[in-house]
């Protein structure tokens, strides 16, 4: 079976990067030797071009902060010659006027700026790093140069309570969309869950806030609001359904069918060092293994609501770290044995202390 | 909806590969037929609803697209994806 055409490339260019938000989505190890040798720019340009062929239309360059690459430019070129979208996701402090405007000129179609809180002296303590004043510069100056602006902002327990705030701000900026991504639980997230996790009333609260905006302001700014997993009775679709989607190529070129398939075990990652995009979606172990539904055990295997290719049995990394099986239905899933540690892990929030993403020492969980 | 254009940003392409016309938004991406193409070249924030109506039924002997072309524009202006360029 010759599996569907992805449509996104996640570019991880760099996981080297100045902010150390505790949710980070990179893998906990990004310190070790493993991710240090990145691609070089004919590899990644080559990439490009191949996704393009495979039917890929989206590029996220990303990271870490993939304003530290310093061909970037280069790699923008590249990406608008091969024929796709390209969006710069980034935290905005390196975001200065004159690379700006060169990452027009190569053809940059889009910038995404994360804000870590609308207030300064929050985000900063949630980005570990003095870095609220330089967002705003950055963001005023996509809108100058002509760019879409795209404002994020993870949601969680520390920052859900200043949402009409997030909401403002990004209408003030003039940003096209806001994204407000409630924390998923991977990566640093992990090492930050009771930090993080927020109650059922803030969430009601934003949700709220959410729609009053919405009808406020009508489609000039597209929110995108998702509730988080934890609090959810079925599955989402976990990158649109493994293998199905999207792609990410991790800074040393290892291909992943998720941002957190690294910390699965038993898969074999191959490169686009070694292998050419077009083999490593079709044919590679990673991608192979949990395509389709032909892997599912029960209770996916005869779902009793059909929803099998609807949420494709959700996330292979919760359902590892909640249920010790990478196999299993995730344990969001209401038909879980597994899903009373959703739900009991929902009233766990007892801290504000942050383990802060850091690339200089280990990190356990 | 007097002078419609795309949104900043949006870029209007015929994909080789996918062999289809497609408004590539950021992250996102609308699949259009090849009449929904045709209207959306047409929507550059200079010329009215009215004169884009005429341009197309000029194009199809005079057929009345009248429905089709608001439709559209309405249906894609309720996604922000396609503003209006008058005010």
């Amino acid at each position: 079976m010759t599996p569907a055409r992805p449509s996104t490339l996640i570019a991880e260019l760099s996981y080297q990067c100045p902010l150390h938000c505790p949710y980070c989505s990179n893998p906990l190890d990004i310190g070790g030797g493993k991710y240090r040798s990145e691609l070089e720019t004919d590899h990644w340009i080559r990439t490009f071009s191949q996704a393009r062929a495979l039917g890929v239309l989206q590029l996220a360059l990303t990271g870490g902060e993939p304003m530290l690459r310093r061909d970037l430019v280069e790699l923008c070129a590249g990406a608008r010659d091969a024929g796709l979208y390209s969006s710069l996701i980034t935290a905005g402090t390196l975001f200065t006027r004159e690379r700006a405007e060169a990452l027009k000129s190569a053809g940059l179609d889009h910038v995404q700026i994360s804000i870590q809180s609308p207030n300064a002296e929050e985000n900063d303590r949630i980005a570990g790093n003095k870095s609220f004043e330089k967002k705003l510069a950055a963001a005023r100056l996509v809108k100058e140069l002509g760019f879409p602006l795209t404002i994020n902002c993870v949601l969680h327990r520390q920052n859900l309570d200043r949402i009409e705030e997030v909401l403002d701000l990004a209408l003030d900026l003039g940003a096209q969309r806001l994204e407000l991504a409630n924390t998923q639980y991977y990566g640093w997230a992990v090492a930050n869950q009771e930090a993080l996790m927020p109650s059922r009333d803030q969430l009601r609260r934003g949700e709220e806030a959410v729609q009053r905006f919405r009808e406020r302001v009508g489609p000039k700014v597209d929110v995108l609001w998702v509730l988080p997993d934890y609090y959810e009775e079925l599955p989402k679709p976990c990158m649109g359904g493994w293998g199905r989607t999207a792609m990410v190529v991790a800074p040393n070129g290892d291909v992943w069918p998720c941002q957190a398939a690294a910390t699965l075990p038993g898969l074999e990652f191959a490169n686009v060092r070694e292998h050419p995009l077009e083999w490593i979606w079709s044919e590679s172990d990673a991608f192979a293994r949990f395509r389709g539904t032909d892997w599912m055990q029960e209770p996916c295997r005869t779902c009793p609501i059909g929803h099998q290719e609807v949420d494709f049995g959700g996330c292979r990394c919760q359902a590892l770290r909640l249920t010790g099986d990478a196999a299993a239905t995730d344990p969001v899933c209401r038909f879980s044995a597994h899903h009373d540690r959703i739900v009991s892990a929902r009233e766990s929030a007892q801290t504000d202390e942050f383990v802060y993403r850091t690339m200089k020492r280990p990190v356990r969980t | 909806m007097t002078r419609p254009r795309l949104v900043t940003g949006a870029r209007l392409r015929y994909d080789e590969v996918r062999e289809e016309h497609q408004l590539l938004v950021p992250e996102g991406v609308v699949r259009l037929n090849a009449t929904a193409a045709e209207v959306l070249e047409l929507c550059d924030g200079e010329r009215s609803l009215d004169e884009i109506v005429g341009a197309l039924s000029a194009r199809y002997d005079g057929s009345d697209l009248r429905d089709d072309v608001h439709g559209l524009v309405a249906g894609l202006s309720q996604k922000g994806l396609v503003v209006d360029d008058a005010g």
